[in-house]
């Protein structure tokens, strides 16, 4: 066999390991999917959406509180997390070489890597205990917690990407830096930023333990934000640990709809940044 | 006889006067000799330890097109953009001498550097427009340094620097259309536009028809011949034929020298230093 | 000069080539001219007759050497030194070649002076001859060679070369009004003088062509070139 036939033969199969290996990454993904789906779109029904939890042991009842409980969750902590986040971010970017943000983003680095249940613990220690009280503040201030880094890295990222020529010709024409940062490199970056958070919000969508010592959980509907509030995965984990089968089935049914709420995240990002970013190049 | 080989000696006569010494182009213009836009006295330029520019010397003269050439790494940009400032982002940059603009020193006490810009404007190598509309890019200048009063306004400045950019034929009916989808020959000429519409009195123009095809650097030139006698023109060019085309006043920057600045005429058919001659001669690379 | 490019190396080639040529060009119109000059003093009608044939090679070399400066310019778009070079060179060629028709007439009209019959040219003729050549030779080194000095020389011999055919014009019309009978041979002496005079006029322009070269300066229509234009 001559030298390009064997160079052939070897790319082929090198082709269909890479093949393969994309096959093997996809298959868990496909596996929970099918199994979200098959168990979970049993238990779907108008009321899952609109009633809330039956006592204990009865059949029926809904997942109402825990999805509206989901999203004032998520809501805190963007709200929380997203002005610090994006503000550390330019800070870092902008004055890279100072001591500040060399602190900045070695804490960002390392919270990131904190695991969720320390920072459950954390915030349990400042913001139940004081009050001798679960809260939903309390759990959005934890999950506020875990997006801070997620936020504050993309957002430097994606400024440093900004080619430094906008700058320089905001800068010409009599710009300060910090307008210049503000009014043109900033906006410059903001799909991406936009897209970061987004993806920053669909994860701490399905954050459990933290939430287990803050916001803890709550069989009735409620939107107090003192008040403890029911989320998707804490309502998930109760049901599926329990012994009723008809709690089990609603367990599926919220996990399908928590993956849904999930996917449905990744889509708006990508779909707002294509938008965000023919706006800004016509293209 | 015995045929001769051509050894041709060039021995120009030594120059009667320093190098640097500006010669306006009292000959070329058919009024007075022109004044002196920007006065370089003894300017050295040093990022850090290292010392980019050498005793910069010159007069350079007003509503005149002065062009910088030399090969890469000599100094020209660096020079140019110690014109208005910019070198003031970059940390560790250090000055000594003095560069007059307006009879003020723009490195003296006092001088704010966001103001110098409104004055001494600047066109960068490659087109940079704001991710913005065509409209908002020229209005976002405007509207920093208050120059528009309202809306009617505004919409007259736009249309007056597309105008004198020769851009605006091409974009009147999409002003509000992305700059980004303009083509790379339109981008510079709306980058010119959006210099222009501050109304400084320098433009600075950083080799600024490098990255275009000929048609469209015609074009570029083209406009800078045409501003030339309302704005003063500096422009870096690594493009010896665009200079000799383009500038009224050549320099020659070399190793962060400047060897030698006279008459555009005078460097391309006749220059005093040796080094200028073998530059413009190609005589180096 | 080691990090010119090729085509910069390219071009200096076809710089060097030119100058070459030219300088062939000069040998072979200074050769002619001699010839013409040598079949007068010795009447050496042989000589005459071979100059008087003509001169196609000097034309053909003649276009060649414009045609190489056209394209040169065309192509490279030369600046400074090069540039002057090239249209020095335009101007040195059609002088020469203007050399070359002159040795043409001057060896006819060296033939049609010995049919009539030689007479006595009281020394003026030779001496026109020599400062010519001279100067002819001088004009084609200095080129060559960049010799503001040798050129200077050029153009001081210009003057003499004119006083000498003032004066031969003068005994010439003596010697005819004193003796009617000489005045064919007489007259083709004194056209003789004057393309001797207007070889010398040549030689002054290529003369004048190596200070535009060296020195950038346009010395014609002075007295005495650099010295006089300051």
């Amino acid at each position: 066999m001559n030298h390009d036939a064997i160079r052939r033969w070897k790319s082929t199969i090198v082709v269909w390991l890479c093949g393969l290996s994309v096959l093997v990454a996809l298959v868990p993904l496909a596996f929970i999917l099918f199994f979200v789906v098959s168990q979970g779109v049993q238990a779907l029904n108008w009321d899952f959406f609109t009633k809330l939890p039956a006592p204990v042991g009865e059949p029926g009842g809904g997942f109402a509180n825990a999805i509206v409980g989901t999203l004032m969750l998520v809501g805190i902590g963007a709200a929380f997390a997203v002005p610090i986040g994006v503000i550390s971010g330019v800070y870092i970017a902008e004055f890279p070489a100072t001591k500040l943000a060399t602190m900045a983003r070695f804490a960002a680095d390392t919270l990131n890597g904190v695991p969720s249940i320390v920072v459950g613990v954390f915030v349990y220690g400042i913001a139940v205990m004081p009050f001798q009280q679960f809260s939903a503040i309390a759990g959005g201030i934890a999950l506020g917690i875990m997006m801070i880094p997620i936020v504050t890295r993309t957002t430097e990222e994606l400024l440093k990407l900004v080619p430094p020529a906008l700058r320089e010709g905001a800068l010409a024409l009599g710009a300060t830096r910090g307008w210049a940062t503000m009014t043109v490199v900033l906006p410059a970056a903001a799909p991406g930023i936009i897209t970061g958070v987004v993806l920053a919000l669909a994860r701490i969508a399905g954050e459990t333990a933290p939430l287990l010592f803050t916001a803890f959980n709550n069989r009735f509907m409620s939107v107090s934000p003192t008040q403890p509030i029911a989320s998707l995965t804490v309502q998930v984990y109760t049901y599926a640990i329990s012994p009723y089968e008809d709690w089990h089935r609603q367990a599926w049914a919220g996990a399908l709809v928590l993956v849904s709420l999930v996917l449905s995240c990744s889509l708006l990002a990508r779909f707002a940044t294509r938008r965000l970013e023919r706006l800004q190049t016509g293209h | 006889m015995p045929t001769p080989m051509p050894v041709m000696t060039t021995t120009a006569p030594a120059p009667s006067r320093p190098l640097t010494t500006v010669v306006p182009p009292a000959r070329a213009l058919p009024t007075e000799v022109p004044q002196t836009a920007i006065d370089v006295d003894r300017l050295s330029f040093f990022y850090g330890q290292k010392q980019a520019l050498f005793d910069i010397t010159a007069k350079l003269p007003a509503k005149l097109v002065t062009a910088f050439i030399g090969p890469s790494g000599c100094g020209k940009s660096t020079f140019l953009r110690t014109m208005n400032r910019m070198n003031d982002v970059v940390p560790g940059t250090r000055i000594t001498g003095k560069l007059i603009v307006d009879g003020r020193d723009i490195y003296g006490p006092g001088v704010d550097p966001v103001a110098l810009r409104r004055e001494v404007g600047m066109v960068f190598q490659k087109s940079n427009p704001f991710p913005k509309s065509i409209f908002e890019n020229i209005a976002y200048g405007v509207r920093l340094n208050r120059l528009a009063a309202d809306r009617s306004a505004m919409n007259d400045v736009v249309e007056e620097s597309l105008r004198s950019a020769a851009l605006w034929d091409e974009v009147k009916d999409r002003l509000h259309d992305s700059a980004l989808a303009l083509s790379g020959g339109q981008q510079q000429r709306l980058c010119i536009a959006r210099a222009l519409a501050i109304k400084p009195k320098i433009l600075l123009m950083d080799e600024p028809a490098s990255a275009l095809d000929p048609i469209a650097t015609q074009r570029i030139e083209e406009l800078i011949y045409e501003l030339r006698s309302k704005f003063t023109i500096v422009i870096v060019t690594h493009n010896m034929q665009q200079a000799a085309r383009v500038s009224d006043m050549t320099a020659l920057f070399w190793l962060g020298k400047l060897v030698e600045f006279d008459r555009t005429e005078k460097i391309f058919t006749n220059p005093a230093a040796k080094l200028t001659e073998d530059y413009v001669t190609g005589r180096f690379g | 000069m080691s990090n010119m490019t090729s085509t910069g190396r390219h071009f200096l080639a076809g710089i060097d080539e030119l100058k070459r040529e030219l300088g062939l060009q000069g040998t072979t119109v200074a050769a002619r001219l001699a010839q013409a000059v040598r079949g007068f003093v010795e009447r050496d009608l042989h000589a005459l007759d071979e100059v008087a044939i003509g001169d196609g090679d000097i034309n053909a070399r003649q276009m060649a050497i414009d045609d190489r400066a056209f394209k040169l310019l065309a192509l490279q778009q030369p600046v400074a030194i090069d540039l002057r070079v090239i249209v020095a060179a335009i101007k040195v060629n059609a002088d020469l070649e203007r050399i070359g028709d002159l040795a043409v007439n001057i060896a006819e009209a060296s033939r049609r002076y010995m049919d009539y019959g030689v007479i006595d040219e009281q020394e003026v003729i030779p001496r026109m001859t020599d400062v010519a050549q001279a100067m002819l030779q001088w004009s084609i080194d200095a080129f060559i060679t960049g010799n503001v000095g040798l050129a200077q020389t050029v153009l001081e011999r210009d003057d003499i070369l004119d006083t000498l055919r003032d004066q031969a014009f003068r005994r010439l019309a003596d010697t005819m009004a004193k003796t009617p009978s000489v005045m064919p041979s007489a007259l083709e002496l004194m056209l003789l003088t004057r393309h001797f005079e207007r070889i010398g006029d040549h030689a002054t322009n290529i003369a004048e062509d190596v200070f535009f070269v060296v020195a950038g300066e346009d010395v014609r229509h002075h007295a005495h070139g650099l010295a006089a234009s300051e």
